[in-house]
This record gives C-alpha cells, sequence and structure tokens, in this order.
C-alpha cells in the first residue's frame, strides 16, 4: 500500500453489492473533513469501475488508489472540499 | 483575376486587435456560462409506473446512486409503481413468470397457479444469497440521502390507498404537474 497517505477512516461494505459500495461511501464521505481519507473494502467486483466513476463525476472528492487483493477491493477516496 | 476584389476583401475583414477583443468578450462570456451552470445543482427526474419486484429495482438503484453523485432526485410513482413505496406491498412485490421469456419456465406452465409465488420465492432467494439491497433498504438509504419520492394523488385514490399506508417522508398529494415541472427542470429523465 502506499504511503503517499495516512487513512483517516476504513469503510467496510464487504458483502454488499451494486449500489450500496458507492452510496454508502458518499455518507461516510460527507461525515469527513476536507483532507480527509477514506479507506473503502468492498467484496464486488463492479465497485472496481462504479467508484471510479463516481468519484470522478462528483465534486470534493478524489480517487487516490484502487487495489485488488484476496477477493477485497480497496478504495482510497480523499475529501477535497 | 483582378487583385482589387481581393483588397476590398482585406479591407473589410476586421482588424487583429478588434478580433483579438472580441475572443476576449467571448472567452469572459464562457467562463461566466460555465461557473453559472457548476452552481446549478445537477436533477433527476424518474417516473416508475412498474410494481413487479424486477421492476422496482431500477429506478431505487438509480435514485440512490444519483443522489451519491450530488443529484437532486425525484422519483414520481404513478400506477403499479405507487406499490413500490407501499409500506406493506413493498415487502411483498412479486415476479410474474407469464410472459418473461427469461423466466425458465415455458408459459404454458407459468400460469398455473401458484407459479407466481415460485418464480419470486426463486427470485427473492437470489437477492438474499447475493447480498442485493432489499427494495426496503434501497427506499430507506434514497430517503437519508434527500431522493423525494413521490406518490401520485390521482392513482392512490383509483387504487384505494390511504396516505398513512407510504413509508415516512413520502410525499403525497402530487399529480402529472409536479412530475412534467420536475421533469422539465432535470438533466436526466427517465420512465421506468
Amino acid at each position: 500500500m502506499s504511503a503517499e497517505f495516512d487513512i483517516t477512516e476504513t469503510l467496510d461494505v464487504k458483502g454488499a453489492s451494486c449500489p450500496m459500495p458507492v452510496v454508502k461511501t458518499k455518507a461516510a464521505v460527507d461525515d469527513l473533513d476536507a483532507g480527509a481519507v477514506l479507506e473503502v473494502l468492498a467484496t464486488d467486483s463492479g465497485s472496481m469501475s462504479d467508484i471510479d466513476g463516481w468519484a470522478a463525476g462528483t465534486s470534493g472528492v478524489e480517487l487516490l488508489e484502487q487495489a485488488e487483493g484476496d477477493g477485497v477491493y480497496k478504495h482510497y477516496v480523499r475529501v477535497t472540499e | 483575376m483582378s487583385t482589387d476584389t481581393q483588397d476590398a476583401a482585406v479591407d473589410d475583414a476586421p482588424s487583429r486587435a478588434e478580433l483579438a477583443t472580441r475572443v476576449e468578450q467571448l472567452e469572459e462570456q464562457l467562463a461566466e456560462a460555465r461557473t453559472e451552470s457548476e452552481d446549478d445543482t445537477q436533477k433527476m427526474s424518474i417516473i416508475a409506473t412498474k410494481g413487479t419486484l424486477d421492476m422496482a429495482y431500477p429506478p431505487l438503484i438509480l435514485a440512490s446512486t444519483a443522489a451519491a453523485f450530488g443529484y437532486e432526485v425525484t422519483v414520481f410513482h404513478t400506477f403499479w409503481g405507487l406499490d413500490i413505496l407501499h409500506e406493506e406491498r413493498s415487502k411483498h412485490l412479486k415476479l410474474s413468470s407469464v410472459g418473461n421469456p427469461n423466466m425458465p419456465i415455458p408459459n404454458a406452465l407459468a400460469a398455473l397457479p401458484g407459479m407466481d409465488r415460485m418464480t419470486t420465492k426463486m427470485m427473492a432467494k437470489r437477492i438474499d444469497d447475493n447480498d442485493t439491497a432489499t427494495i426496503e433498504e434501497l427506499i430507506e438509504t434514497s430517503l437519508d440521502m434527500g431522493v423525494e419520492f413521490q406518490a401520485c394523488q390521482m392513482t392512490i385514490e383509483l387504487m384505494d390507498y390511504d396516505e398513512d399506508d407510504f413509508y415516512d417522508g413520502v410525499t403525497t398529494g402530487v399529480g402529472a404537474a409536479t412530475a412534467i415541472q420536475d421533469m422539465a427542470e432535470a438533466d436526466i429523465q427517465l420512465l421506468v
């Protein structure tokens, strides 16, 4: 994992499928301050494309990194405003 | 070919300085237009008309996802779409086994009594096995995210439903004019 950022909070949405990973990520991001980094753990393979698309189309968030391993898809989202 | 014509054309053309000024003006206008459109929240308007289990999902999934993107979302429920908002009926939405070529049952058998119950059970089990959100979860989540669910007043009366039958937070007392107004202002309009 990258050492370029510190994780502020982790959201575990393992087991949940579309649209919940994106919807719960949005809800979690709304509770965080600017600069915070949210780690999202999902088992839904569609979350790779969905969270990427969501971050690109939503203001105030930036997708830092996505990683896959052991059936878990990890997403790192920074709150920018 | 005469050189006079060419000279005349050059004389009529705007000077480089004039063009530069014009470009500057247009750039300013473009910047203004961009700022204005960025200030405006994007909107989505969905009309939900179906009340079968399979057709209840698309409007709810799209509504909650659009809300996650920051869209202001309204879903106008009319006819069988009302059942999605009906607290009791939404928990017992059925799947039709007749007229659905995707079902692994021939129509002649699908029409037999009890078949809808069987296909609905099959689907409900799949939803459960896959950890797909239930209709109730999607409605509660969407409401939390600010989605406005509207129940068409005319069909509430037609179906003999009561306003208290719907989930808390559902807007009643609205009609087609409200839906049209939402659609006119929306960036995305869908009929499901």
